[in-house]
């Protein structure tokens, strides 16, 4: 790292027009582990690897509910995700004592980002796919180029992708097992919960033999991609030149970029 | 207070202050209960302006509320032209009863929420239930702190697809059901409004029907009541706020004889 | 110095005075029986004030968990807010204990720290909850303040006077000569339950339309609706 005169404080500009603290916060996030998250017309999935600190320590939870049609994932500074958390759950179980619905996501977002935070930078997206954490890039390439088919998947497939996506952010030396995978899901009549071990390793098994979810049939040169032995060297899978490039990005609407 | 041997013979000096006295409008004195005298004292005065009846009828695909246009100060009509039934947004319909400037207070706040809703721009608008729940809320914490909203209201809407009636009153306490009505309306409209609706799903003419005769019997009836009334139809195709008035006869009048 | 108390009330006879009441009966029955491994909870479906019924179909139960089920009359705003503050501490108890469901004489102790919370305004409602834990079947009763006890059986509300002598027989086998051993089965709580509200609806114009049965067992809750006379 360089010594930089304008970092001393997050309310220092640099003379680029930066603020260095809240930059370095968005490069705290990059050491938390990746999570991905990602949405078919009707569910939405959450997954994320979760670490323990040591072979004497649990897994930290890594993804947390907030109410029956919420919950987040976290890359970043565990403690500070979860004040967050708390701040969401009041606001939705008070919205719901007021109005006996739920607290409408956009809304809460919107709170969360005018009060608190989403990221350090306060920008908060619309996305039909994500993954943010360590080597969250690979998990953004496969969402990007497989992002058509999301729309009309099932659960299980639409897990199964999301599992694939983020397989490639795996460290060298983690497998995937039923106790440091997360899988959470929320979707039309389904209440936001996650998986219990028995799901989780089916969809372990399924992404280490490579099944391929049934909606990207004709892509069958990805078998086996994304298993969750990987090497520091090998690549994640790279767009193939013959496949038309995803039509829209993976943000819809970046309303405060 | 001035009884004696049954007899109750009027003050020497009334309706004003005693001489040489200021003038002390009734309820505002702390002393009357001398119950809290040393220890607190009681908001509450009781309605002052008022509004009557609302009668509130759900039918198969949507939701008639309707309530007359008097606004009445004790026993004097006093305001005459004054809509108790409105329109909150695409979803929502709205009849109060009892207190009326307790009920323009409350529509600020109503219609803030609205424009909130307008101004977030998400197309996420508030529902009837979720106004039902919110007054709910409101009406309870007031009368918690025994500071009540004096009112009685009627929420009706499409919530979705379904219509929805619910009914919240000066404490807070609601419900939902197929026929609703306050004040008077519950004791002379509502039997007539269950016969029908107990039999199963009403259809909107005869929803309308029923209103309109609810309203002659009101009218009739109800010292408090008044020949123009107007009515909330909320169905899928949106809202529509009308006026009308009774058709009154006094035929009868004619021959009532011997009084 | 010249204070408003030092000046009479202007009155006049014939003046209408209005004195807020906080509180409004709104009537409603309850009752619930403990059996081995399970519970069996019924409700009234009127809500009604004096000689006015609101509505014939209204629910005085509220499931909290799997294994939990609340019946609360009396004060109905009372029960609504008191209903909808516990579901909001019961999912916030989950939400702090790894999504673990909060315990049936969890739900019966923090319900009684609630209503006593409130000591010198209460809610004025009647509660019995009832539910199994550990695989047994639980009831506990409460009074407006929160005294909390637990029982095998126990009616509550408007006709409680009339209800609890014939548990007391039915179950308690109190006041008998000849004492029959029947073993107390779902099937006969439920029409136990069921003969009471009858009786009740009978007697009392505060309950009546309809009865609402939650049956708690190890696979959940089932819910049963049976129809009262409606006068």
């Amino acid at each position: 790292m360089f010594r930089n005169q304008y970092d001393s404080d997050v309310t220092v500009w640099s003379p680029q027009g930066r603020i260095h603290q809240v930059e370095y916060a968005m490069e705290a996030v990059k050491l938390g582990s990746a999570t991905v998250g990602l949405k078919s017309k009707d569910y939405a999935v959450l997954i994320a690897l979760k670490r323990a600190t040591s072979e004497l320590s649990a897994h930290q939870q890594k993804i947390l509910r907030i109410d029956d049609h919420i919950g987040i994932s976290m890359a970043g500074i565990t403690a500070d995700a979860r004040v967050l958390c708390r701040y969401m759950r009041q606001e939705c179980i008070n919205h719901k004592y007021s109005y006996g619905r739920n607290h409408p996501v956009g809304r809460l977002i919107n709170l969360l980002g005018l009060k608190m935070q989403t990221c350090p930078s306060a920008n908060f997206y619309d996305c039909k796919a994500m993954a943010i954490g360590a080597r969250s890039q690979s998990a953004r390439t496969y969402l990007e180029k497989h992002l058509n088919e999301f729309k009309d998947c099932n659960l299980s497939d639409l897990i199964n992708h999301g599992v694939r996506a983020f397989a490639g952010t795996l460290p060298n030396e983690t497998k995937l097992n039923n106790k440091n995978l997360s899988i959470c899901v929320v979707g039309k009549n389904y209440k936001f919960h996650c998986l219990d071990e028995t799901e989780l390793e089916k969809y372990i098994t399924a992404e280490i033999v490579g099944t391929q979810p049934t909606s990207s049939a004709s892509d069958s040169s990805e078998v086996g991609v994304g298993r969750t032995e990987r090497h520091g060297e090998e690549q994640p899978p790279t767009l193939n030149p013959q496949d038309p490039t995803p039509a829209e990005p993976a943000t819809e609407d970046r309303r405060m970029q | 207070m001035m009884s004696n041997n049954g007899v109750n013979f009027a003050p020497f000096w009334h309706n004003g202050p005693a001489p040489g006295s200021f003038y002390n409008f009734p309820q505002n004195n702390i002393k009357s209960n001398s119950a809290i005298d040393e220890y607190g004292f009681q908001r509450n005065g009781g309605p002052i302006t008022t509004g009557t009846s609302i009668v509130g009828v759900k039918y198969d695909k949507g939701v008639i509320i309707a309530g007359d246009k008097l606004v009445s100060y004790g026993n004097l009509a006093r305001y005459h032209n004054v809509d108790r039934v409105f329109k909150i947004n695409e979803n929502i319909i709205l009849g109060m009863s009892g207190d009326y400037a307790d009920f323009q207070f409350i529509k600020q706040y109503i219609d803030e929420i609205i424009l909130s809703d307008f101004s977030a721009d998400d197309r996420i608008v508030l529902k009837p239930k979720d106004l039902y729940t919110w007054l709910t809320r409101v009406l309870y914490n007031r009368r918690s702190r025994f500071n009540p909203l004096w009112l009685d209201m009627v929420v009706g809407g499409m919530q979705g697809e379904e219509p929805f009636l619910g009914h919240i009153n000066i404490r807070g306490r609601s419900y939902t059901n197929d026929v609703i009505s306050t004040g008077y309306g519950t004791h002379l409209a509502l039997p007539l409004l269950r016969e029908y609706s107990e039999k199963g799903p009403l259809n909107e003419e005869t929803a309308q029907q029923l209103i309109q005769k609810s309203m002659e019997v009101l009218f009739y009836r109800d010292c408090r009541g008044y020949p123009k009334y107007s009515q909330a139809n909320i169905n899928a195709n949106g809202v529509t706020v009308s006026d009308h008035e009774v058709k009154q006869n006094w035929d009868l009048a004619l021959s009532i004889k011997g009084y | 110095m010249l204070g408003i108390n030092q000046f009479p009330e202007y009155q006049v006879p014939g003046a209408v005075q209005h004195q807020f009441n906080p509180y409004e009966n709104n009537g409603g029955s309850i009752v619930a029986i403990a059996g081995d491994n399970f519970a069996v909870i019924g409700a009234d479906t009127r809500l009604s004030a004096g000689y006015n019924i609101f509505t014939r179909n209204h629910s005085k139960l509220f499931q909290l968990t799997s294994s939990a089920v609340l019946a609360s009359c009396g004060n109905w705003c009372d029960s609504d807010t008191l209903t909808s503050i516990l579901q909001t501490r019961v999912r916030q108890y989950s939400d702090t204990h790894e999504n673990k469901e909060i315990s049936l004489n969890a739900i019966a102790q923090l319900l009684s720290t609630m209503m006593y919370g409130r000591r010198f305004f209460p809610y004025y409602v009647s509660n019995i909850l009832a539910g199994i834990y550990e695989g047994k079947g639980y009831v506990y009763s409460y009074d407006p303040i929160g005294h909390c006890e637990r029982h095998t059986y126990r009616a509550g509300g408007s006709s409680s006077a009339l209800l609890q002598p014939i548990l007391d027989n039915q179950i308690g086998l109190k006041n008998m000569e000849e004492k029959p051993t029947i073993p107390l089965t779902v099937d006969r709580a439920v029409k136990l339950v069921t003969d009471t509200f009858i009786s009740a609806a009978e007697r009392d114009i505060y309950t009546g339309d309809g009865v609402k049965i939650s049956i708690i067992t190890e696979n959940g809750v089932e819910e049963r609706q049976i129809p009262l006379r409606k006068d």
